[in-house]
């Protein structure tokens, strides 16, 4: 896993709630047994016609929005557990998703893949959508070190929580089975003196 | 001091906690399918690792399956080289518990687990699938994960995890005549919405719950995972425990007696503190229909959309954009609706149980000619008590077909997709935009309103 650093990026703006899993990346794709390429499949039936042409109304398609920061509805990323979802969005480009409410799975998914799921509140994430239609040039800059993210077109900022281990672990490129595998001795105790 | 079930199955199976962080969870059973899995086996080659705990696994084929001619060649070419390559992984691993397509074990995942005593009250489990919360109707500690937490399961048989909050929802006194467990489960979504209970583990409560079978308990569980929750409970009763025993994984003999002296401590203390507590009156519960594009969009299915001023402000794009795909309209009533498929199958309704309820609907009826109907089994466990009980005879009378085991067109990776613009009524779980085929417009419901749908070919209400 690569360190997660501070970033300053324009965004791409989904402002639609509960976009689930099956959008991010639909089942036909999870055919894979590798990673590589999900990206390019990343929110399929929303940015393709059925023949592959791109739909010119998607805003991964619009040449106006770019960047490394996805900013999405309320419960992002709800429904399956597929970690493709996350692999599409990391294989896309994008280091953080940005949204007021994230579902569980996603963004534990996330976290394992060093895309960053930053937490904000409705008002904030209204914000972030009016500055980015009025100019489609507005950055964002997320430093994790600090917790912050800054609307740089309001020079607002807001604080966002992440749970320290999962701090840690982003800021060093470390991942969870680096951890466990260090806690083998641990395990064998706990399975020698189980009862039941 | 007084602890939640969720709490005793939580709290003893911590090996070590990160400061600050999160938990080291020791998992007991660990399901594993064939498309959230190639990925983590890749992993733990790369690291040079082996599976810790082989014998902890249990692997089965289910969502890309074919649901015909399951003993011929998978035709897809990208569906049979995952197949095979986790077949290979079977090998190569030595993993013993290993079911491919065709094997007389084989089945959609949440339901092998309990058809064959896996699943077991008390333990936790986890599987890179969000509808392992099904398990938890056992009185078990089980949820869905990602890939990279496979590969940790796989590699030291534990997980790290924030602990969940609790949330208990009791259903006082009983459903009513023709009202299911699906439908408790439809109505439960659409009183929380999907994202209501993100965060917390659920217990299930009350009366309505203590009646129902291990079949409709799953049911509920299953669909835990459709509200946000991290997974869904039932604290284990004789109900569950007659179910488990004799099962071939189950317990036997005296291991049987001690597990069952444990078993029976696994239940909410008096006293015990939930983060959440909501409470229902299973009577004002109805037959359950969806009329939207995520599982939130419930209603009873006598009752009409809601209308454009009933719906939030920041949700009207959301809301219009998902009747604009499902082809209705704010305030329209469903019922009498003419539907094109029913989907009778998946870990949600793919039970014996749900095939009774079906049969014993239709029998003596005809399926509608403007239907065609996807049966399709659990696994083959459920498929051979169909035949059994005399059940594939009464399906037959009525020009229905049986197809064989596997996640079908809950899913639509395999060949079992719902046309584009077409209706289905579906017993799955998800009626996301293209769930079920690019285009495909599901209506979720249960088990007896797919029968009434199924023969009149329309939106019914299997009361009347
Ligand atoms: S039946 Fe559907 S929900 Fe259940 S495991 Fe298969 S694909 Fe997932």
């Amino acid at each position: 896993m690569n360190k997660f650093e501070k970033l300053t990026s324009t965004v791409v703006p989904l402002p639609i709630e509960n976009v689930d899993t099956d959008q991010i990346i639909p089942a036909r794709f999870l055919k894979a047994t590798n990673k590589d390429g999900f990206g390019d499949n990343l929110f399929a039936d929303w940015r393709y016609e059925k023949d592959g042409t791109p739909k010119k109304d998607f805003v991964l398609n619009n040449p106006t929005y770019s960047g490394s920061i996805l900013v999405g509805g309320k419960n992002f990323g709800s429904g399956s557990s597929r970690e493709h979802a996350a692999w599409a969005i990391d294989g896309y480009g994008f280091k953080v998703v940005v949204s007021s409410f994230f579902a569980d799975i996603f963004q534990n998914n996330a976290l394992n893949n060093g895309v960053l799921p930053v937490v904000v509140s409705p008002e904030f994430l209204a914000e972030i959508f009016a500055a980015v239609t009025t100019d489609p040039s507005t950055t964002l800059t997320v430093d994790l070190d600090s917790q912050t993210i800054t609307n740089n077109a309001t020079g607002k900022s807001e604080s966002f929580s992440i749970n320290p281990y999962k701090k840690e672990c982003l800021l060093k490129g470390m991942d969870d089975i680096d951890y466990l595998l260090s806690k083998k001795e641990q395990v064998l105790q706990y399975e020698a003196k189980r009862t039941i | 001091m007084s602890k939640t079930l969720f709490d005793k199955i939580w709290d003893a199976h911590a090996v070590s906690s990160v400061e600050n962080g999160p938990t080291q969870l020791y998992i007991d059973r660990h399901f594993c399918h064939e498309v959230t899995s190639p990925q983590a086996f890749n992993g733990l080659r790369a690291r040079g690792l082996k599976v810790f705990r082989p014998e902890l696994t249990t692997m089965t084929a289910d969502h890309n399956t074919p649901t015909i001619d399951q003993d011929q060649p998978v035709k897809d070419p990208i569906s049979r080289n995952q197949l095979d390559q986790f077949a290979k992984n079977a090998a190569e691993f030595n993993m013993p518990i290993f079911y491919p397509l065709g094997h007389a074990k084989n089945g959609v995942v949440h339901i092998i687990g309990p058809e064959n005593g896996f699943t077991q009250p008390g333990m936790t489990i986890v599987c890179g699938d969000s509808h392992t919360s099904t398990h938890g109707a056992f009185g078990t500690i089980a949820f869905g994960i990602g890939t990279s937490e496979v590969e940790m399961v796989l590699a030291t048989q534990c997980i790290l995890q924030t602990r969940p909050k609790t949330m208990r929802i009791t259903y006082n006194g009983k459903l009513g005549k023709g009202v299911m467990a699906k439908d408790l489960a439809l109505f439960t979504i659409a009183q929380l919405t999907t994202g209501g209970a993100t965060g917390y583990f659920v217990e299930y409560a009350g009366e309505a719950i203590r009646s129902m079978s291990m079949e409709e308990r799953m049911t509920v569980c299953n669909l835990s995972i459709e509200m946000g929750a991290r997974g869904g409970m039932i604290a284990p009763d004789e109900t569950t425990f007659s179910y488990v025993k004799g099962r071939e994984f189950a317990p036997k003999g005296e291991e049987w007696d001690r597990k069952l002296a444990h078993w029976k401590t696994l239940v909410s203390d008096e006293g015990a503190v939930f983060d959440k507590e909501l409470v229902f009156d299973a009577a004002d519960i109805q037959p359950m229909i969806t009329y939207g594009t995520n599982p939130g969009m419930g209603m009873g299915i006598r009752e009409s959309i809601p209308t454009m001023d009933q719906v939030d402000e920041a949700g009207r794009i959301s809301f219009r954009k998902s009747l604009d795909y499902m082809g209705f309209t704010a305030g329209e009533q469903l019922l009498g609706k003419s539907i094109d498929y029913v989907f009778l199958g998946s870990c949600t309704n793919g039970r014996i149980e749900d095939f009774r309820i079906f049969a014993n609907y239709i029998k003596g009826k005809k399926k509608a000619d403007n239907v065609t109907a996807w049966l399709v089994p659990g696994s083959w466990g459920v498929e051979k008590q169909i035949r059994e009980e005399g059940l594939l005879d009464i399906l037959t009378e009525a020009g229905f077909k049986l197809r064989q085991p596997g996640c079908s067109a809950c899913l639509a990776m395999n060949d079992d997709k719902v046309p584009a613009g077409k209706y289905a009524v579906s017993t799955s779980n998800r009626n996301f935009e293209g769930r079920q085929g690019p285009g495909a417009r599901t209506i979720l419901a249960g088990p007896l309103v797919a029968a009434a749908a199924a023969v009149t070919g329309r939106i019914t209400d299997p009361r009347e």
